[in-house]
């Protein structure tokens, strides 16, 4: 027998297996293909004060091993979350979720994670200041020690739960804006969202995605992803949530031995609905394969 | 939504840069015309999403235009050859709506889902009326499989090469209580605006997963944003913001 248990954040998950923010809607797509009480948790779509429409299409272009996104986080609003979205997940997960929460400004952020404080059934705020498709927020303010901090210091101000900050590759020093957070009191790290990247129709001669740039995410990005988890860890000393390209259950255990408590899988889910079962199946085989009883005794394995 | 592993039956250049492909595999996940499949390709990351031609248990007919590296990678496969598909994908048309006497108008590679909905209103007995719109003579393919199943069918070519010359809007002068259009978005632009009754318009974005969860290929409609791959690929007319 093996152990794929994990700690988070004071958050015992039953595996490491969380679909990443973006990729898994609000789990009903999923529900209705498996049971998706088979993950660790899940982290729902990026929410913000307002709906979003997000970008205009097109937003995904395809890259050799993922895709470049645009979609700028649509979402119905944290109101509409809280009121439709999280009741009706409660039929279809009966776990704790990590509540994805992005913002335009400090008191947005603020606002959204006052709001989802209060929902029983949110075991982690992760708080996204790295999403690189929207203008005057998202991305600007994880890119920025200080502006990092400063987020993390008025969120962590609002609520009693755990906060994971969610960063950025688009950064020339991630280990910096990581510090910067801990030291501001995030209780983890999220990493990494997508690198920006763009592609051009050959046809057309112009950019593909309307917004001319986006995220690149998938296969293709998982190295970088697992260097900067490598790096984080080496600096701090709270929780990683690796991720990045990954799409089996060797990844899972690469990140893991990187640093990662536990990891999230993004761009894969769209290729295969049933990706993140599949790991989460294939994990014990590929632990007994590897020689690995628990999982929680790999985090951070690979270092000195 | 299911997945299965399909195997190729037949992968024929049917007209110019227009292929035909008949898949044999578990089709129970297809549940009305205008739906969609999502196939698997080695070597790229994204499923190709392709409209359903025609479906019968064990196997489904796709017609598809050789338009990117996806479609060329698909015109190579011979038969024999798996697939992994995601079938029963998008909303479809919805048959009820469809009134009596029934302008069906296919453009280019939108003519495949056409014959599909054509061969389910043939059973149910209605009168229908089909205009197929094409660039050139040369492209024009499936309008004697059309006129089998009993639809009065009209061809269009821009070029004026066979039948009658002009766009699809050409011979749109007619006769019909409601219309169902798949085709180019400039083209279901000039149906629309061309229209006399309501109805169903299919369109096309570029996807990511195909089943609703990336939330890629949003529109905005007077009923809210829908998604073209889940809530759509057809929306009804009033409904549409252009």
């Amino acid at each position: 027998m093996v152990d794929m248990k994990t700690s988070l954040c004071g958050l015992e998950l039953d595996n490491p297996v969380i679909p990443a923010s973006g990729t898994f809607g609000y789990g009903y797509e999923f529900a209705e293909l498996y049971d998706i009480n088979c993950l660790g948790s899940f982290s729902f779509k990026g929410t913000t004060r307002e709906p979003r429409y997000g970008n205009p299409t097109p937003r995904i272009a395809e890259a050799d091993f993922g895709l470049v996104n645009s979609v700028g986080l649509q979402n119905p609003g944290i109101h509409s979350v809280i009121n439709d979205e999280l009741p009706k997940l409660a039929k279809v997960f009966n776990k704790k979720v990590v509540a994805n929460i992005s913002g335009f400004s400090i008191d947005e952020y603020v606002y959204c994670c006052e709001l989802i404080d209060k929902e029983e059934q949110v075991g982690i705020i992760e708080v996204n200041i790295s999403c690189p498709n929207v203008h005057g927020g998202g991305m600007a303010f994880g890119t920025d020690p200080k502006m990092a901090a400063a987020v993390t210091k008025a969120v962590k101000a609002v609520t009693t739960k755990p906060v994971v900050m969610k960063l950025s590759p688009n950064v020339t020093d991630i280990v910096a804006v990581a510090k910067a957070c801990e030291e501001a009191g995030a209780d983890g790290l999220s990493l990494i969202n997508t690198i920006a990247a763009m592609r051009i129709d050959l046809k057309k001669k112009k950019p593909i995605l309307a917004n001319v740039t986006g995220g690149l995410s998938g296969p293709a990005v998982f190295p970088v992803a697992l260097r900067m988890v490598w790096q984080v860890y080496e600096a701090v000393n709270i929780p990683i949530i690796g991720m990045g390209g990954v799409s089996s259950a060797e990844n899972v255990i690469e990140m893991m031995l990187a640093g990662a408590a536990a990891v999230q899988v993004g761009a894969a889910n769209l290729r295969d609905p049933w990706v993140c079962k599949k790991i989460v199946d294939e994990l014990p085989a590929v632990m007994a394969k590897l020689g690995i009883t628990d999982l929680r005794g790999i985090i951070g394995g690979a270092h000195g | 939504m299911k997945q299965g592993i399909f195997t190729v039956a037949s992968n024929k250049n049917i007209a110019a840069n227009t292929w035909e492909m008949v898949l044999l595999g578990d089709t129970s996940g297809i549940t009305a015309p205008g739906q969609f499949v999502n196939i698997q390709l080695d070597g790229m990351f994204l499923r190709r999403p392709i409209s359903v031609c025609h479906w019968e248990e064990g196997s489904l007919t796709i017609v598809y235009k050789a338009v990117g590296r996806g479609t060329e990678h698909m015109t190579s496969l011979g038969t024999g050859a798996g697939l992994d598909v995601l079938t029963g994908l998008g909303n479809g048309y919805d048959l009820t709506k469809c009134g009596e006497k029934i302008l069906l108008i296919g453009g280019g590679a939108g003519v495949a889902p056409m014959f599909g909905l054509c061969e389910a209103l043939a059973k149910s007995g209605k009168q229908i009326k089909v205009i197929l719109g094409f660039n050139t003579a040369d492209e024009v393919y499936y309008a004697e499989k059309f006129e089998k199943l009993g639809a009065d069918t009209v061809i269009t070519t821009v070029d004026g090469s066979l039948g009658v010359q002009g766009f699809v809007t050409a011979a749109m002068d007619c006769d019909y209580d409601y219309f169902c259009t798949c085709g180019p978005e400039p083209m279901l632009k000039a149906v629309y605006a061309a229209s006399k009754t309501s109805g169903q318009m299919s369109f096309e974005e570029r996807m990511g997963c195909g089943f609703g969860a990336c939330v890629g290929c949003t529109c905005e409609t007077k009923y809210g944003h829908k998604r073209i791959c889940k809530d759509g690929p057809v929306l009804e007319k009033e409904e549409i913001i252009w």
